[in-house]
């Protein structure tokens, strides 16, 4: 190994790593304010992807078709909800979000799709596809049986991946996309080449890290998000609805998986099911960062970046057991090291 | 639930009476989801397009889901055996699967027409008939192609799989005599969002040529990565390689990569005095007609050339014994044994006792993407 392999193993480390500090966050977050193991993550990365490449060979992704789909379902739920509870003033706010934003969406979808040279409007078309699946999610999978045991809630997560895996697969296929690259910069810094790509990934995951601290140091709704995650009984003792803070919270996920997403496009090739392996290593991430700091996860995930770029190198037929092999001593340690909170005796 | 349905159809046909005495049961099962779904779907399809009578016979399929699983194969080759008395059954996307399934025809005693590559002894083997080429014979197409340009060195970047490590075998028993040395192996998944740390090292070493082992759109990866760090040298791939989307994702960066195929992806550029043009074509013609311009594949043809093996044999076993018995399927076996120059899309099938597979080498052809569209190599 040279200075030069080096520096583009370093390269490539460090455009990862952001990306898996992303996911991390956005676990992290799930994870402290509604206890879910939040292992869907990853489609909504693939779905993200797998519609902005759809968007741009010039079809309507079917991921409109989740998402009217899902917005029906919850519509109807809170309908028969409100009927229960004999008042309907919460009805026309439903059918608003959960119908008319949808179909408005669809509507962008079917423009854009005309329009396959226009990658702005691809992107907020994307993100405006995947990030109502993040609350629709919450409302219809977690909200339910939101006091259930961690467990459950991992298990329910779980059955959650696999139907999002396998809708993604009647809609996209078994074949993979590629979304084309933004703006082909490339910068020489001495024997490096590098590609404007991993700059927009490793800006975007900067300035959404920023952002995120922002929401939660300075925003009245970071910081319900962040009492919830300190103390749920308090919180809605104070008036903090857990359920809004659940719903934020999936929105804030499925946000970031479809940032992460719509950089990872253009990098790799996406199946309907890659998205589940992205996460998993920004859940290896999370969790060097015990699954509650975000400064932590976010390292971690780099460190796993770093891990997979240089053993990718050194022995790539075992990259993937080296990766994960690393959960092993971070949680004997952090099982030694931390002590129990009361936050999981209660689960 | 889908199973109660088929059990359900298959229940009213067999009340249909004695008219359908004489039929002809064929079992499938396939993963058209998990991680062979992008391959099985096509094995599948294929089966939208199969006649309704083999041998003269007419013929009902029963078709079940193995989710790329290998115990859920095995459940269902056993259920297809003994519930549903097939005469014969195929399958199915992945080798453990129909490893799997091999097993299970050798026990049960009914032919198995495999799909995918086996990995048995010959022993095992004894009702399987395995209608893909082998990988060596596929292999070799590259092989005499960098002999015949002066290739003295590889790099090998594959699948961290079953797939990776047989086309590395393959490669390795052929370059051996070629006088060609291997010298990477680097391994990949099908979902790494890079392979910049393996093509480094390829690169490093600088090969004379890299062969990517590994499938579909799946190969592209190594690919754009290499040509991205600048490798300029010819980049070969294999036959699992070699469908459109491999070119849609991999674009302008996939230009000139060169693979082995079976004949039916390049129909119109085969040679008109070529017995398998005919099938190939009117098969390909079928499949695009279905399912889109440009959706060809070499599974779907696996699948239609199972078909045609069985449609040789049944004429032959159907002299000894009625379809439905034990004795038929045996006599199916000895039949597809024997079968001689039974055309397929993918070769010319000539059976024999120790070789259940009986292509030579008319069923490969080497292709290369050209202005975005595989052309076969004249």
């Amino acid at each position: 190994m040279n200075l030069a392999i080096a520096l583009w193993l370093s390269q490539d480390a460090v455009t990862n790593g952001a990306i898996y500090a992303l996911i991390a966050l956005a676990l992290v977050v799930v994870f402290t304010v509604t206890r879910v193991i939040f292992v869907p993550q990853g489609e909504f990365i693939s779905y993200a992807a797998l519609s902005l490449a759809t968007l741009q060979s010039g079809k309507v992704p079917g991921t409109i078709y989740v998402l009217i789909g899902g917005g029906i379902i919850v519509a109807v739920l809170d309908g028969l909800a409100a009927l229960r509870r004999r008042s309907l003033k919460s009805l026309p706010e439903s059918t608003l979000l959960n119908i008319a934003l949808p179909l408005a969406i669809a509507a962008a979808a079917r423009w854009s799709a005309s329009r396959p040279d226009d990658l702005l409007l691809q992107v907020v078309v994307t993100i405006a596809i995947v990030m109502p699946l993040g609350p629709m999610l919450y409302r219809l999978a977690f909200q339910p049986l939101a006091n259930a045991s961690v467990l459950v809630l991992l298990v329910i997560a779980v059955a959650a991946h696999y139907v999002l895996t396998g809708l993604g697969l009647v809609f996209f296929g078994g074949e993979g996309l590629r979304a084309r690259m933004f703006p082909a910069l490339q910068f020489q810094v001495g024997v490096l080449t590098i590609s404007g790509q991993s700059i927009g990934v490793i800006v975007t995951a900067l300035v959404l890290i920023v952002l995120l601290a922002l929401v939660f140091g300075r925003t009245t709704y970071g910081k319900a998000l962040r009492a919830t995650a300190i103390n749920r009984v308090g919180a809605r003792l104070v008036g903090i609805s857990s359920e809004f803070s659940g719903r934020l919270s999936f929105a804030l996920a499925a946000l970031i998986g479809a940032v992460s997403g719509i950089l990872v496009a253009p990098i790799t090739t996406i199946y309907y099911d890659t998205g589940f392996m992205i996460s998993l290593k920004g859940f290896v991430g999370a969790i060097i960062g015990g699954m509650t700091s975000y400064p932590l996860a976010a390292l971690g995930s780099l460190a796993v970046g770093f891990l997979e770029s240089y053993s990718s190198f050194w022995a790539s037929a075992f990259k993937e057991s080296i990766v994960f092999t690393l959960i092993i001593p971070v949680l004997l340690w952090r099982s030694l090291a931390t002590r129990r909170s009361e936050e999981e005796d209660d689960s | 639930m889908y199973r109660k349905l088929l059990l359900a159809v298959a229940l009213s046909v067999g009340l249909a009476g004695t008219a359908a005495a004489q039929e002809v049961t064929i079992g499938l099962t396939m993963g058209t989801t998990g991680p062979g779904a992008s391959l099985g779907i096509n094995y599948r399809n294929a089966f939208d397009l199969m006649p309704k009578t083999i041998g003269g016979y007419p013929v009902k399929f029963i078709i079940l889901e193995d989710k790329t699983n290998a115990t859920e194969a095995a459940k269902n080759g056993r259920e297809l055996i003994t519930q549903d008395k097939v005469d014969a059954f195929m399958g199915s996307v992945a080798v453990p699967s129909t490893t799997q399934l091999a097993l299970i025809a050798n026990e049960l005693k009914t032919p198995l027409m495999a799909l995918s590559p086996v990995a048995l002894p010959p022993s095992k083997l004894e009702w399987t008939f395995i209608v893909p080429q082998p990988t060596t014979l596929m292999m070799s197409a590259v092989v005499d192609h960098m002999k015949a340009h002066g290739v003295k060195t590889i790099g090998y970047i594959g699948f961290s799989d079953s797939w990776g490590d047989i086309v590395y075998k393959s490669m390795q028993e052929l370059c051996g005599p070629a006088g060609i040395k291997i010298v990477t192996d680097e391994r990949y998944a099908r979902a790494d969002t890079s392979v910049t740390g393996q093509v480094l090292k390829i690169i490093a070493v600088n090969p004379d040529a890299v062969v990517v082992g590994g499938s579909g759109t799946g190969d592209a990866l190594p690919q754009i990565s290499l040509v991205e760090h600048g490798y300029k040298k010819q980049i070969y791939h294999n036959h699992g390689t070699v469908n459109r989307e491999f070119i849609k994702v991999g674009g302008k960066d996939v230009e000139g990569a060169i693979a082995p195929t079976g004949p039916l992806m390049v129909a119109e550029d085969l040679p008109d005095n070529n017995p398998i043009k005919k099938v190939a074509l009117n098969f390909d013609r079928r499949y695009e007609k279905k399912f889109g311009a440009g959706t060809r594949n070499a599974f779907a043809g696996y699948s239609y050339d199972g078909f045609l093996l069985l449609n040789a044999a049944v004429p032959i076993a159907a002299k000894t014994a009625k379809p439905g018995t034990p004795a038929f399927r045996s006599a199916l076996r000895d039949a597809l044994e024997n079968v001689k120059n039974v055309v397929g899309t993918h070769g010319i099938y000539n059976m024999s006792p120790t070789n259940h597979n009986g292509v030579d080498k008319r069923a490969r052809v080497l292709v290369q993407v050209q202005n975005g569209e595989w052309r076969l190599i004249k």
